[in-house]
């Protein structure tokens, strides 16, 4: 038996992932989502047939949404994520003692049902008491905040389907509101390589560039995700993210990470430069 | 063809595609694209299953001009779904359905009574078949600045001045979702022997929706123009006319015939027939749940503070007698923007398209299409728009949009007669040749045959400085006016 998970990232590249099993399959409200055993990349989850996570890899994607702001920011106590259902990131925040309190804001319950019994790698911290989980829209949720949370992670989905909502003005808008005056907003920014995810990319950076007034893009490499090359936004009301990371302050944290350094926190906002090139058209035009 | 009992559950045009698609007919007929061959980019475009339902008139497929076989049965079913005793497929836009109907009852120097607030359609009819205007003013609201429907008794007060008036017409709903008392209408003009017609180019959903306000055919009106396309889901372009037995259909037949295309498009015919199949069967469960989300954008739009996003509550028992709760309409004059200031912020800056705005108001069109996640879209844009651009000043906004016209000759005699043109600003006090509409929501603010008084030249002058977009006049810039030149 041949059995293959396959995405199509563009209509003329797809990569493969052989598969030993399913686990689930089900569809919610909002979309349809599949865990599979794999081989070569362990147990993996797809939301509407887009590789989400895999355990060999998502580690990657985890600490550096997480750390990389919390090691710019000197002292985070309110932490707002939106999307997540996975419960990666929370699993990385709830490493951090000073963090008082976290609200993660997933629009699917079942996501984190199926998480919670089928990857519990990262559906590992649920159970945290600082943690409050909200079951609704995340652009609805951010709408009525304001001057309340010291960091914003937006761990969405693609920007099309019910993630759509999150590669928006006014939900961008809606998070500078709702963070204080030296918040930090860090989003999945999508990849600069092929043409779609790179529009995407170059509209989503449009948009927070006119909503915030510091705004850098940093990458890392994901094996799973489309051409591997991947990008996150770092908005900011007041912190710069390489003026003012704080190297000693967090490795006295000792948080360990496999891909996280406060090296590569620098390293990373080096980006190439055909994507250099890419941020400052829109960049221009704002 | 109609032997055996027809139901809702068919939708007997759609059925005789595909049969048609099926039969692999080969065509030596237009139109010329033959199935999309001729026309590869155009196949490419619209998709493979598009083109090849692009077909003729023919035996099988029926004709539009004079329906025998499935048209006929497709305009049995909507009738029956629509209460009415007689329906047409109509495939030049609601705008054809309202001219039709008008053309059917009302003939050279004869009188309509109408409301100001009627649609360019209307005006176009009369232009067509000489009949004169008597318009009744519609209420205005005060602090919204819109029009509302018509007070029974203005238009009781129109029937005496004109007994001799043919018809009366009725919005319903007007743009902003509000209704006349059309019962009350409809009886007042049967028992001064004129007809009573409806403009329902928004109001398809009151056929099958709960708790929404009556529909013509069920209040006793003897015609209506019902927009398919709006609310009822169908291709842009498509419309049904509704008649009650009171009518006669072959006269409306050939009515609708002195203007209908001969070539009826089978996207358009079928698009028709699958609405009114999806109407008949699921509209109610749709509409309620159009209404549901209404009220929810409603109550979380009220809840950002400085918007008014009205609803039932404005109801008086008379100029707005009933409300459509699916219309999402809101004030924005408390945040000191125009509504067409906040019509142009969400779509320049939150990609959000809505239906119109005006000078205090703006309307969000939704429909059996809409998800919440849409809605938390533009009520998150919406508070944005309020943090970023409010104003604390709210004196540059023109609070009454309403302009009594004064009729001075007959539209179409003012359409065909000898004019000239004028600067704008000379043209107080002469009569006016032409059409002036702000668009949208595409109400006249002048039509021809009307007087130019300086409050209708100061409402034009302001309309454009806020963006609004002027249509109708020779000149597009409207920087000069045809007027009749005075003998």
């Amino acid at each position: 038996m041949d059995f293959w998970f396959s995405e199509a990232h563009t209509p003329n590249v797809k990569l493969s992932i052989k598969v030993d099993r399913q686990l689930y399959s089900g569809k919610s409200e909002f979309q349809r989502i599949d865990v599979f055993d794999s081989p070569e990349f362990g147990r993996f989850l797809a939301l509407d047939g887009y590789m989400m996570l895999t355990e060999k890899d998502e580690f990657i994607y985890h600490e550096m949404i997480t750390h990389v702001p919390m090691a710019v920011h000197p002292n985070v106590k309110k932490v707002l994520v939106i999307g997540a259902g996975d419960g990666g990131v929370v699993r990385e925040l709830t490493q951090y003692h000073n963090i008082e309190h976290i609200d993660m804001v997933e629009i699917d319950p079942l996501v984190v049902e199926v998480c919670k019994k089928y990857l519990p790698k990262t559906a590992c911290r649920f159970h945290d008491e600082r943690l409050t989980i909200h079951y609704e829209d995340g652009l609805k949720f951010v709408r009525s905040r304001e001057n309340e949370y010291d960091l914003i992670i937006v761990d969405s989905t693609d920007p099309f389907g019910p993630g759509e909502g999150l590669f928006t003005r006014e939900f961008y808008g809606n998070c500078y509101k709702a963070l204080k005056e030296d918040g930090i907003m860090v989003n999945q920014h999508e990849s600069p390589f092929y043409d779609a995810d790179a529009t995407a990319m170059q509209r989503a950076h449009k948009r927070i560039v006119e909503s915030f007034p510091i705004s850098r893009v940093y990458q890392a490499h994901i094996p799973t995700y489309p051409s591997g090359h991947w990008l996150f936004g770092f908005a900011s009301k007041k912190y710069h993210p390489l003026k003012d990371l704080k190297e000693t302050a967090w490795n006295m944290y000792s948080i360990p990470c496999k891909y996280y350094t406060t090296t590569l926190h620098k390293g990373a906002f080096y980006l190439p430069a055909y994507v250099e090139e890419m941020l400052k058209d829109v960049e221009s035009e704002c | 063809m109609s032997m055996k009992k027809l139901t809702q559950e068919q939708a007997p045009i759609y059925e005789a595609l595909q049969r048609f698609r099926k039969m692999r007919v080969v065509p030596f007929d237009v139109p010329g694209h033959k199935r999309g061959r001729g026309n590869p980019e155009l196949a490419a475009l619209l998709g493979e299953t598009c083109v090849q339902m692009d077909v003729n008139s023919m035996k099988p497929l029926d004709n539009l001009c004079h329906p025998i076989s499935v048209i006929r049965d497709a305009e049995i079913l909507a009738a029956e779904a629509f209460g009415a005793a007689h329906a047409f497929l109509m495939v030049g836009g609601t705008t054809s359905a309202v001219q039709s109907m008008v053309l059917s009852v009302v003939a050279r120097g004869e009188k309509i009574i109408l409301p100001r607030n009627v649609h360019r359609s209307v005006m176009g009819a009369l232009v067509l078949c000489g009949a004169v205007p008597v318009y009744v003013n519609p209420a205005c609201d005060e602090r919204l600045g819109i029009p509302l429907g018509m007070s029974v008794k203005d238009v009781e007060k129109a029937i005496k001045e004109n007994p001799d008036a043919k018809a009366v017409l009725v919005n319903n709903p007007t743009y902003y979702g509000i209704c006349s008392d059309l019962r009350s209408i409809v009886k007042l003009a049967h028992d001064n022997n004129m007809l009573c017609l409806a403009d329902e180019a928004h109001g398809t959903h009151f056929y099958f929706g709960e708790n929404l306000p009556v529909s013509a055919m069920k209040a006793g009106a003897d015609m209506a123009a019902v927009s398919m396309h709006k609310s009822g889901g169908s291709l842009t372009q498509s419309s049904l006319l509704l008649a009650n037995k009171s009518m006669s259909e072959g006269h409306i037949r050939q009515i609708i015939n002195l203007t209908q295309t001969t070539s009826g498009s089978y996207l358009l015919l079928s698009s028709l027939d699958i609405s009114r199949r999806n109407l008949a069967l699921r509209g109610k469960e749709a509409f309620a749940r159009v209404s549901q989300l209404a009220d929810y954008a409603r109550n979380e739009i009220n809840a950002i503070g400085g918007y008014y996003a009205f609803s039932k509550e404005l109801i008086n028992g008379d100029s707005i007698y009933d409300f459509d709760t699916t219309k999402l309409s809101v004030n924005t004059l408390d945040i000191g923007l125009a509504g067409i200031e906040v019509y142009d912020l969400l779509r320049d800056e939150y990609d959000i398209q809505i239906e119109f705005g005006d000078l205090g108001n703006i309307l969000a069109y939704l429909s059996i299409g809409d998800r919440e996640r849409e809605i938390e879209r533009l009520v998150g844009a919406l508070a944005e728009v309020k943090r970023r651009f409010a104003k604390s000043d709210k004196t540059g906004l023109m609070e009454h949009e309403y302009i009594d016209p004064e009729v001075a000759v007959s539209p179409q005699e003012a359409f065909y007669a000898k004019h000239e043109s004028l600067p704008i600003e000379q043209t107080a006090g002469r009569v006016c040749s032409e059409f002036v509409m702000c668009y949208p929501p595409g109400i006249p603010i002048l039509t021809p045959g009307e007087k130019i008084t300086q409050p209708i030249l100061d409402y034009i002058k302001y309309a454009k400085e806020k963006g609004c977009s002027m249509t109708g006049p020779e000149d597009a810039q409207i920087e000069r006016l045809n007027v009749l030149k005075e003998v």
